[in-house]
Order: structure tokens, then C-alpha cells, then sequence
């Protein structure tokens, strides 16, 4: 695991291994890929908007809250998140969501842990109001396969600790779009073809598996990942309405302080990446 | 026993080229693009407002009405009220006013400013629609009830449902409908996500008491949180990709599929003048090209505007009573603004195009309604050159620039439809590509 010497100025290995850096280099270039090749309905304007809110309300919430340092690389993901699912014609509503979604996690809290993933919380809330949408069959394969590649080298290459959740969610929910396939005698290409979806990946790898939004035990997220494997699968084919897994997530948030209390574990700091056994280590946002 | 080849959701309609005069302020509107361009091409409109649809099932079969039959999966069952007869006439209406569109402007005289306006419409030539053979199979055990019987207009309407997975396919086969090789895997799917079956054939008596020459389009409503469009049946014995028009009637904004890419064809493009002539073909192999281009999986949006207006119109915007027949439920009646224009109020119209096939479409399409209402429409443009024979210093520059901009458009029509460069300059009239490039920059600078 990373080393750190427990000074303010963590040390350069600990610093590379903070699985953020990949994860916004990979965000970063999925974006730009969408914006080029697959025509992304994103102005200049929307994430020039998306990641200055974002960074200004961190700062601000750093101040407010007196935290000891400016991070800037959540909200960066959070705001990247957001450019590639959200959809809007009014650039206002970009500035509400990225402002909502960083805001969200210094105001709505449990037990010193935020209880809604930042990106999750923006987008349900401008879904919910009618502000905006997410286009979520804007993918094509090649940028899925490409994701897909990236997101997985990114759990090998930054030995993601709590990569447990998104394998969890990933076999729950893949495995059970293939039971249903099965049971209705569909062939195996509909759901193959279900799961490729970009919004699936960005949520299976950066939205569930937030490490400050998840259960702190193992078990907890393992149980956790099926909760809301079932809650999205029942909004996509109980509902009948897309964006399942996003859903799914937001009402199962506010069970996982309750896990926490079943199920204890220690607390996440993103600069000493723990599975959530062992000694319990103190964490700031 | 007669026989009857069961269309699933294979639809076809004809739709005749319009041919009234329109005009616009940002160029001229010379043409639109038929839906008739392509073969075995359905259309639909769906209007849907909180779960409520209509949906319009236009209907072009060409042979011997005996044998039309129409298989179509439904999410609820149908009363004989939640089924009605709608007018061909209206959705031509309305794929004409969707239609990609071509206009016009022309050059003024670089030397002296004035105006030169023509106006002239363009009239595609149709092609005839060819419908799909399907094959016959025989079956397995039965298991059917059938749920309610009308007859509607000139139809016999039956609505089935089947609680076990296995019988329906027998009952359609022995029924004398032609049930293709791998729908009984099809079928059973749809009866386990608990669909009923909307079962279309033709009474023939009724036909004749009418004495209708072709099919009316049928209409289904529906309350339903499912959105959206059964066509795996389609696909099980197409040879080839389907065509799919999908109109939209919405209160919100535009349309798009959840489940696969919707994507805008490209437009507001300069090609050729010449294209003017062969815009059927034009707009054919632009589609292809990009079918192609997306790997055969795309879903093209075609066009999405507010049905307040249009700009340019390919067609008038539909009246309060046209929408309504097409299941626009949630307007107020009688709304009318200036020039006697017919208004519809919170109709938003979404055209999207698409052409499918099991490989690539393995899914059934889903869509959902957003809230964007920008305006998009597939819109081409001729710029005639002026042509003149004064002499100006204007005029020489004009003339350079000119066979810049052919040679521009040129390469854009090649880009958009793959045809091919040397045929389109030849059309053109222009010399081969590298003449046309004009003088080098160092002879430009030194004027040689």
C-alpha cells in the first residue's frame, strides 16, 4: 500500500499511486474522444462552466470548513463525470449541477462520510426537475471497448483498494441481464448489448466505487453492490425508465450508513488506499 | 386454406411528392427528400404525452389484400375504442413537412449589387416499395386466448395474448398466418415481458362495403410507461437492412433512442448545383453513407422543431385537427396566429430515421424524451455563381473564388454520399482536381 510519513506533503510515490490522477487522465481523454469523434452535444462553454464551478465551490467549501489543504483532483472527476452525462440547453443548470454535486458533498453528510456520490447527486437532481437529460445510447463501441480498457488498467496500474465494489456491481448486474436473457430466450447479443454503455462504465468505475460514499468493510460493499444492482435493474425493467444503475444509486445511498453500522470498517483517506481492514485511519475530504 | 403473409411491423406507406411553393428567408426551399426514395421503408408516429401513446401504423401494401396480415407487439390490451382508422393524407402531411430539404441562393453580381430571385420547386420521382416475403414454419402446441375481436374500418382486429410461452406461433400458423423461421423465440420473449399480440388482417367484406382502392393507417392508444418500438419481428427473415421512419409527437422537447446512438445527419452543407436535379438519389446515398459510417448502428435524427413554424417549410406546419388525428391529445383546440397559419401549441416533432437489421439492431428500440428543444433539420444548400460578363476588379476575384468554392463542394458531395470525385467534377463541368486548385501561392503572390 502507499506510503506516507504522515506529514502535511505526502511523498512522491504515495502521490502517483492516488488512483485520481489516472482516473481524471482517463475522464479527460474519453471526453475529448466524445467531443471529436462522437460529436458530444458539449460546448466549450458547458466544461469550461462545469469545471470552474466545480473547483471554485471546492475552494470555497476548503475555506469555509477550514480544511488543511485546496484539493482540486475530486472535483475535477466529479465535473469531468459530469461533462460527459449531462446534457442541457441552458448553461445555468451547468453551473447548478457542477455547484450541487461538489456542494452536496460538504453539506449532506453522515458520520464525517458524504453520503451521495457528487456526480450521482447533480444528476438526479437536474433529471428530476426536467432541467437537463443524460443521453445515455450516446456511446458508440469503439468508445466503450476503448473505456473499458482504460478503466480496468486503471484498477491493474493504481491497485485500486476498493475495486471490490465495482467488481461486485459488475458481475451482479452483467450476470443478471444474462439470467434474464436466458430465462426470456433472448440470444446473448441483447444483453451485450445492453452493457455497452459508456454511462455504465463511468458509474461501475468511478460513481459506485467512491471510495468516500461506500461502506468502509468489505462485506458492506459487497452487499452494498447488490443492493443497488437490484434497485437499477427494477427502474430499467420494472420502470421501464434508462439511466438505471444512476437510480439505483441515489436511493441506496443513504443505506450505507446503516451498513457501516452493521457491518464496521475503517475509514477511507485517499492518500493511503485500504481495503478498510486493519487500523482505522483518520480522513479529511 | 388462403394464405397470409404475416408483415410484422414491416409497414409500408407511399407517400406523393408535394408540390405547392414555399419560400423562406434564409434561402429558397427547392426540394425535400420522399420517404417513398426507399424500398421496404415503414413509417410511424408516435404521440406521447405521461405515458400516454397513439400510435399511427401507416400502411403501403402493394399485393392482393388477402394476404396482408400485421403482427405487432402491444404493452396492454386494446378496447375496440383504443383503436382507430387515421388518414393517409395526414401523415403524408407530416413527412413532408419533416422531410430533409434542399435550398437555393444565388450570387449577386460582384460589379453591380442586385438581386436575382427565382423560386422553383423540384419534385422527387418515387420508387415503388416492394414488401417482405415471409417464410412459413409449423410449430408447437397451443396455449392462445384471444383477449377481444373487432373489426375496425376495413380490418379484422384481433388481440391475443398467451400465458404460456409456447402455442402462439402454432395458433398464428393454423390460422393462416405466416410465421417466419425464428419469431417462436421472438414471440416468447415478448409474452414473458408480458405482452399481448396486436393482430391485423383485412375483412374483406368491409373493404368492399368501403370501397377503398388502398389501406388506411391504424391507430393504437395506449397507456404505458414502455416507450418504445417493437422490431425484432421485423427482423427475423428481412433480407437486408428495414427502413424506419419514426415521427414524434411530444409536449416536451426532442426524442432520442436510449439504446443505441441517435445521431444528426449532417447538414447545412454547400454541394453542387446540379444536385438540384438528382436530390432523390442524392439524399439515398447520404444516408447509406452514413449508415456506413456509424457501422450500422446509428439512429439518424432527421429532423426536430417546434411545430409552431419551419424555416424553410418543406410542407406547412400540421393544423390543431391534423396533430389531433395523429393523437396529439394534450393541445388546447382552435389555436391561430397571423397569415391564417395554423398554430399548434407544446408540439414538439422529432423525425428520426433508421435502418435496421438483426446483426446491429439485436434490441428492440427504446426512447426516452428530453428536454431539449433546439431546432435541427436536415438542410442542404445550392449556391448558384453569377454568371455574368462584366469585368471588375470584384469580378476577377469572384471568379478565382468561385472555382475554390465548386471545387469545395465538390469535395463535400463526395464526402457526404461516397461518390465518386472525378464523376461529381465532371458533372460539374469542371477541369480535373489538380487545375482546379487554382495557381500556386507563389504565383498567386507574384501574379504569373
Amino acid at each position: 500500500m502507499g506510503q506516507h510519513d504522515g506529514k502535511t506533503h505526502p511523498d512522491l510515490l504515495s502521490i502517483w499511486r492516488d488512483p485520481r490522477l489516472y482516473q481524471i487522465v482517463s475522464l479527460s481523454a474519453l471526453l475529448l474522444y466524445g467531443l471529436l469523434w462522437l460529436h458530444f452535444e458539449v460546448s466549450p462553454w458547458q466544461i469550461t462552466i462545469t469545471l470552474g464551478t466545480a473547483l471554485l465551490t471546492q475552494y470555497a467549501g476548503t475555506r469555509f470548513f477550514s480544511l488543511p489543504a485546496f484539493d482540486p483532483k475530486t472535483p475535477l472527476i466529479s465535473a469531468l463525470s459530469l461533462c460527459l452525462l449531462l446534457r442541457t440547453d441552458q448553461l445555468p443548470v451547468v453551473a447548478l449541477a457542477s455547484f450541487l454535486a461538489i456542494a452536496g458533498k460538504f453539506v449532506i453528510r453522515w458520520n464525517d462520510k458524504h453520503v451521495f456520490n457528487p456526480t450521482n447527486l447533480a444528476l438526479a437532481v437536474v433529471l428530476t426537475s426536467g432541467l437537463g437529460w443524460m443521453s445515455p445510447g450516446q456511446w458508440g463501441q469503439v468508445a466503450w471497448f476503448g473505456f473499458l480498457i482504460a478503466c480496468l488498467g486503471g484498477l491493474v496500474v493504481t491497485r485500486a483498494a476498493r475495486a471490490d465494489v465495482t467488481v461486485a456491481f459488475l458481475v451482479f448486474y452483467v450476470g443478471l441481464l444474462i439470467v434474464r436473457a436466458l430465462w426470456l430466450g433472448d440470444p446473448l447479443t441483447i444483453p451485450l448489448h445492453q452493457i455497452e454503455s459508456g454511462a455504465l462504465l463511468i458509474f461501475a468505475f468511478f460513481m459506485i466505487s467512491d471510495p468516500k460514499t461506500t461502506p468502509d468493510s468489505r462485506t458492506g460493499r459487497i452487499v452494498y453492490a447488490l443492493l443497488v444492482t437490484m434497485a437499477a435493474l427494477y427502474v430499467q425493467f420494472g420502470l421501464f425508465r434508462p439511466n438505471g444503475p444512476l437510480w439505483g444509486l441515489i436511493a441506496c445511498a443513504p443505506f450505507v450508513p446503516l451498513i457501516d453500522y452493521v457491518l464496521p470498517g475503517s475509514r477511507y483517506d485517499w492518500s493511503k488506499p485500504s481495503t478498510g481492514r486493519g487500523c482505522v485511519a483518520h480522513s479529511h475530504t | 386454406m388462403k394464405r397470409i403473409s404475416a408483415t410484422a411491423f414491416t409497414l409500408l406507406i407511399g407517400l406523393l411528392a408535394w408540390n405547392g411553393d414555399a419560400s423562406a428567408f434564409c434561402g429558397f426551399y427547392v426540394a425535400k427528400a420522399d420517404t417513398k426514395l426507399f424500398n421496404k421503408a415503414s413509417e410511424v408516429t408516435i404521440a406521447r404525452h405521461d405515458n400516454k401513446t397513439v400510435i399511427t401504423m401507416a400502411n403501403d401494401f402493394k399485393g392482393d389484400v388477402k394476404e396482408f396480415a400485421m403482427v405487432v407487439p402491444v404493452p396492454t390490451i386494446l378496447e375496440k375504442d383504443q383503436i382507430h382508422i387515421g388518414e393517409a393524407a395526414v401523415l403524408k402531411h407530416l413527412a413532408d413537412y419533416s422531410a430533409p430539404r434542399l435550398v437555393e441562393y444565388f450570387d449577386e453580381n460582384p460589379c453591380r449589387r442586385y438581386e436575382l430571385f427565382q423560386d422553383k420547386m423540384g419534385a422527387l420521382k418515387n420508387t415503388a416499395p416492394a414488401s417482405a416475403e415471409l417464410k412459413r414454419e409449423r410449430d408447437r402446441a397451443l396455449g392462445v386466448t384471444i383477449k377481444a375481436q373487432y373489426t375496425v374500418g376495413e380490418y379484422d382486429i384481433l388481440i391475443l395474448s398467451a400465458k404460456e410461452s409456447t402455442g402462439l406461433e402454432t395458433w398464428l400458423s393454423e390460422n393462416g398466418y405466416k410465421i417466419p423461421n425464428g419469431a417462436s423465440a421472438i414471440l416468447q420473449s415478448y409474452l414473458k415481458q408480458h405482452m399481448n399480440f396486436f393482430v391485423a388482417k383485412i375483412n374483406l367484406g368491409e373493404q368492399a362495403k368501403l370501397g377503398l382502392s388502398h389501406l388506411r393507417p391504424l391507430q393504437i392508444a395506449f397507456e404505458s410507461p414502455k416507450f418504445m418500438l417493437p422490431i425484432r419481428l421485423g427482423t427475423v427473415n428481412a433480407d437486408g437492412g428495414q427502413e424506419l421512419f419514426i415521427y414524434f409527437l411530444t409536449k416536451q422537447g426532442r426524442v432520442e433512442t436510449t439504446n443505441y446512438r441517435t445521431i444528426r445527419l449532417p447538414e447545412a452543407q454547400e454541394i453542387p448545383v446540379y444536385v438540384k436535379d438528382r436530390f432523390g438519389d442524392f439524399y439515398k446515398d447520404l444516408f447509406t453513407q452514413q449508415v456506413r459510417r456509424e457501422d450500422e448502428r446509428g439512429v439518424f435524427l432527421e429532423y426536430a422543431w417546434d411545430m409552431n413554424w419551419c424555416d424553410p417549410c418543406a410542407a406547412n406546419p400540421l393544423s390543431t385537427e391534423e396533430l389531433r388525428s395523429l393523437g396529439v391529445f394534450w393541445q388546447e383546440t382552435n389555436g391561430r396566429i397571423g397569415k391564417g397559419m395554423p398554430m399548434a401549441q407544446n408540439v414538439f416533432l422529432t423525425r428520426l430515421h433508421v435502418r435496421y437489421d438483426a446483426a446491429h439492431f439485436p434490441e428492440d428500440l427504446i426512447f426516452q424524451e428530453t428536454t431539449d428543444r433546439s431546432n435541427f433539420q436536415a438542410r442542404y444548400i445550392l449556391r448558384h455563381p453569377w454568371n455574368g460578363t462584366d469585368d471588375c476588379p470584384a469580378a476577377t476575384a469572384y471568379r478565382q473564388q468561385l472555382r475554390e468554392r465548386q471545387e469545395k463542394e465538390a469535395q463535400a458531395l463526395a464526402n457526404l454520399t461516397g461518390w465518386q470525385i472525378s464523376e461529381i467534377r465532371k458533372s460539374m463541368g469542371l477541369a480535373s482536381g489538380p487545375l482546379i486548385e487554382g495557381k500556386k501561392w507563389y504565383e498567386r503572390l507574384w501574379n504569373n
